[in-house]
């Protein structure tokens, strides 16, 4: 009884602390857009699950290890123990309800993060491609949303986008659009707001961003770490990612995908401006549209 | 099917004592050794390549070797470790020299395609090497030759880097044929499946798994060299070609990979636990089922290798729940382990320390395995250096440390010598620091922002890279008390007797070194491979007919 009672707390012990590491130890960079702080929220709880699995199991080894160690000169064997059923229930049992746990609590993250909307761009609408596009952008297509965008759309004739994170709902419409080129080795970002061409990326804490984004030539990837937001940029699919700042700073950009030789330089910053000087930014930078 | 003959041993062409190892040897034993020797010498020119990562990294800065060769070196130091070391040493090598045992057989039922299947390996290799040199240029696109940079990177390399993973793969095939063929086959008569070392059934999966995912990494290569070569446009999208297709194909084959690599561990633990802390292998039949479960589950969550690529989010929900489900079979296996570990009378010896501490190292990789499982968690580490430490925890705290612990309990069956001791804990201290030192900080890095498969970062992460760098100079370190200790040990070592460990398993119940024909009488029928605490190695012996 009095070991029964012993292990129960030793284990409450465990949890106890593995929670309160998993969530006081911060491994992560700064927070600095809207889905940073869900994303952590899973981190930690994934955090705390494993600090817990893994001092569990490590206790119960070393312990092993040194209680049934072999003496010198035994040469008897241990218990003739092939199984036990019950037991092995239990340690099937609880695998599997944390795991199914900590899918659907993901589920419900990636839900907040906005991957499971269905993806939302104007201009592909209006150039049709619900009616002759086939496969996954068809599925995605017939979800969109019609709204008039007309600046934009006459851009994107016939374009067909595949959704990264996508963006929530936009009521008032004031979403920055940024279309980015990434090729061999950098990344280019340009406002048809201004027509602004630009090597970094300036975005206002605050206001929500749709990148739509095209490779030139390989596979590369947007990685902000500040922002936990990575979608592969993929020659041939236009893709779509969706986030909103929320700290004004700089951020690094990273390419997270092999692309040749100098890959490990390819890398440029995001500045999160606040709302005033953003717009700064932007009238300062302005071009005279190129009339077609 | 015809049944391996025993007399086929005795023809007189086959060259005796070391030479059999550089000969067609159709003996099931000498083609182990020469996967294990083989996989090894591999195993020092991949470290030497991760070598040279771990100097170009010690600096911020590309200033090592050129940005070019970096990306050969990567692909190389991947490559090799995987199709060269890894999968050949835990199938073929220790398939191959254990499995016959096992059922009771004097050889694998194919001793001719066994041959085969090793001799196609040194070739591959050099094949695979010779590229840095001949061809100009080996392979700058990772294990992975993601097109379109598989496309636009120096196509000779390219090409001589898919011949190479082709004949690997075949050879990998024929292998795994050979080890249903034999686990099904030519069991001695009397014994039963469920009577099998838990080994062969690790082998029986994995090679069902090897046999359905390779021939679709050889299709898809084949294509990638039609790009390449005749300028077709699989995966070409100028020419309308989908890239995304490519690697649903490449991870098909590359998930299962995993597990063609750490399978057959599982099973090499199983054998090692029970014998050392004497106790019957914990929940046999549950250890079944679930690698037959990690078989299936394993077949089905490939994509989530692309959760950042243009993957419907549909696809990305599925993926999740079936990768996380495969902890499930996975934890079945530890807390078995565990429990035959309790209550034992374990002896603390170097092949148990690194049996013990790939428990350790494989429970942290699982854990981080089932937190990328999670697409929103993936998303922000997918292809940093946090997937670099996930699968070194897997592939070298596991499979690794598992290869170490099978040589030190298996050395003195192929010899008849005893490791030395002293040397294989000095080997297992330096590893076991040198690893965690080298791969856990990885984790912080890449969750902080460096991207995998970089020659030089932001100045930030210099220290850990520096600490990450020691660490694998402890692991080259690591590598001397061993190589002194296997080849002192083969001229001077103690002489181990038969059955050094009192195993019950039948490998041990002949002499050791075995003869050709494994047993000098029938083969034993060995029903209870486990039945420490009930059963006596001596009285198994003289239960057979
Ligand atoms: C509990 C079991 C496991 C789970 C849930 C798991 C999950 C994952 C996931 C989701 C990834 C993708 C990460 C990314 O690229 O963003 C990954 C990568 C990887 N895993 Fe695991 N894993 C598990 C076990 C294993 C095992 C047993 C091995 C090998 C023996 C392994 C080797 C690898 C490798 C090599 C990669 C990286 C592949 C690459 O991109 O080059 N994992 N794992
Ligand atoms: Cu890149
Ligand atoms: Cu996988």
């Amino acid at each position: 009884m009095r070991r029964a009672a012993g292990l129960a707390l030793a284990t409450i012990a465990l949890i106890a602390t593995g929670i309160w590491i998993g969530f006081n130890v911060n491994l992560l960079p700064v927070v600095a857009s809207a889905n940073a702080p869900v994303y952590d929220d899973l981190f930690k709880l994934l955090f705390s699950i494993g600090i817990i699995l893994f001092v569990g199991i490590t206790i119960v080894l070393v312990y092993s290890l040194f209680k049934f160690r072999r003496r010198v000169g035994d040469q008897g064997d241990g218990l003739a123990i092939e199984g036990n059923l019950p037991l092995e229930i239990v340690w099937t049992a609880i695998p599997a309800v944390v795991v199914l746990f900590i899918g659907i609590y993901s589920y419900d993250i990636y839900e907040r993060m906005g991957g499971m909307t269905s993806f939302h761009d104007h201009s592909a609408m209006l150039a049709g491609a619900s009616d002759n596009a086939s496969g996954i952008g068809a599925e995605l297509a017939s979800n969109i949303e019609v709204k008039a965008h007309p600046e934009i759309a006459n851009t994107e004739q016939g374009k067909r986008y595949w959704a990264g994170i996508a963006s929530m709902d936009d009521p008032d419409n004031k979403t920055l659009p940024v279309d980015v080129t990434a090729m061999q080795f950098a990344f280019i970002f340009h406002y048809p707001e201004g027509n602004i061409t630009s090597g970094e990326l300036h975005v206002s804490a605050g206001q929500p961003v749709q990148l739509r984004m095209e490779a030139r030539d390989v596979i590369h990837a947007f990685w902000v770490p500040q922002f936990r937001l990575k979608q592969d940029i993929i020659p041939g699919q236009p893709t779509l990612l969706s986030f909103t700042p929320t700290k004004p700073g700089t951020y690094p950009i990273v390419c997270a995908e092999l692309c040749g030789p100098y890959h490990g330089g390819m890398r440029t910053n995001v500045v999160v401006h606040d709302p005033d000087s953003f717009q700064t930014w932007l009238d300062q930078n302005r071009q005279p549209a190129i009339s077609a | 099917m015809t049944i391996a003959n025993p007399n086929d041993f005795n023809e007189p062409l086959q060259p005796s004592g070391w030479l059999r190892y550089f000969s067609f040897s159709l003996d099931h034993k000498v083609i182990g050794i020469q996967y294990l020797v083989c996989g090894f010498i591999f195993y020092l020119i991949g470290g030497a390549l991760a070598g040279v990562i771990r100097v170009e990294l010690a600096s911020p800065i590309s200033d090592f070797v050129s940005r070019d060769t970096y990306n050969e070196v990567l692909t190389l130091h991947g490559t090799i470790m995987i199709f060269l070391w890894i999968v050949p040493v835990v199938n073929g090598g220790f398939g191959n020299y254990l499995i016959p045992f096992y059922v009771g057989a004097r050889d694998m039922a194919f001793p001719r395609l066994n041959a085969v299947a090793f001799w196609m390996i040194p070739p591959a290799g050099m094949l695979l090497i010779s590229s840095y040199f001949l061809a100009g240029a080996a392979a700058q696109s990772g294990w992975t030759a993601y097109p379109p940079l598989s496309l636009t990177t120096p196509a000779a390399g390219q090409v001589v880097w898919i011949l190479s993973v082709l004949l690997l793969g075949g050879s990998s095939i024929f292998g795994a044929i050979n080890f249903i063929a034999t686990v099904l086959k030519l069991r001695r008569p009397g014994l039963k499946l469920m009577q099998l070392p838990m080994y062969c059934w690790a082998m029986l999966g994995t090679s069902i798994l090897a046999v359905l995912s390779t021939p679709v990494l050889a299709g898809t290569l084949i294509l990638l060299s039609f790009d390449i070569i005749a300028h077709t446009g699989f995966f070409n999208p100028t020419l309308g070609g989908n890239v995304v297709v490519y690697q649903h194909l490449f991870w098909f084959y590359s998930h299962p990979a995993v597990y063609i690599m750490v399978l057959p561990a599982f099973g090499l633990v199983s054998e090692i636990l029970p014998v050392h802390a004497r106790k019957p292998l914990f929940g046999y039949v549950t250890m079944v089922y679930s690698i037959m479960a990690i078989v299936f589950l394993g077949l089905i969550v490939w994509a989530h290798h692309m959760f950042t690529s243009g993957t419907p989010p549909w696809m990305r929900l599925f993926f999740t729940i079936a990768t996380s489900f495969i902890a499930v079979p996975t934890g079945i296996k530890f807390f078995n382990w565990l429990a035959t570990l309790w209550g034992g009378r374990i002896a603390i010896n170097s092949a148990m320390l690194f049996a013990c501490a790939f428990i350790l190292n494989f429970v942290f990789g699982g854990i981080t395995g089932v937190a990328l499982a999670q697409v929103p968690f993936d998303i922000h580490v997918h292809d940093t250096y946090f997937v670099v430490g996930h699968f070194h925890y897997i592939v070298y705290g596991g499979t690794v440390f598992v290869i170490f612990s099978s040589l030190y309990h298996w050395y003195p069956k192929f010899t008849g010598r005893l490791l030395n001791e002293d040397l294989g804990r000095l080997h297992f201290l330096l590893t076991f620091i040198g690893f965690n030192l080298c791969f856990l900080p990885q984790h912080w890095l890449g969750l902080n922002g460096m991207p995998r498969r970089v020659a030089e970062y932001d100045p930030a992460f210099t220290t850990l890279n520096q600490i990450s760098s020691v660490g694998a100079l402890l692991m080259a370190i690591s590598t001397l008390p061993l190589l002194i200790n296997v080849v002192v040990t083969a001229f001077k070592g103690e002489i181990a007797g038969d059955n050094p460990w009192n195993a019950l398993t039948p490998e041990w119940l002949t002499s050791s070194p075995p003869p050709v024909e494994n047993w000098p009488g029938e083969a034993p029928l060995v029903k209870e491979p486990y039945g420490y605490g009930h059963t006596e190695p001596a009285l198994a012996q003289e239960a057979t007919p």
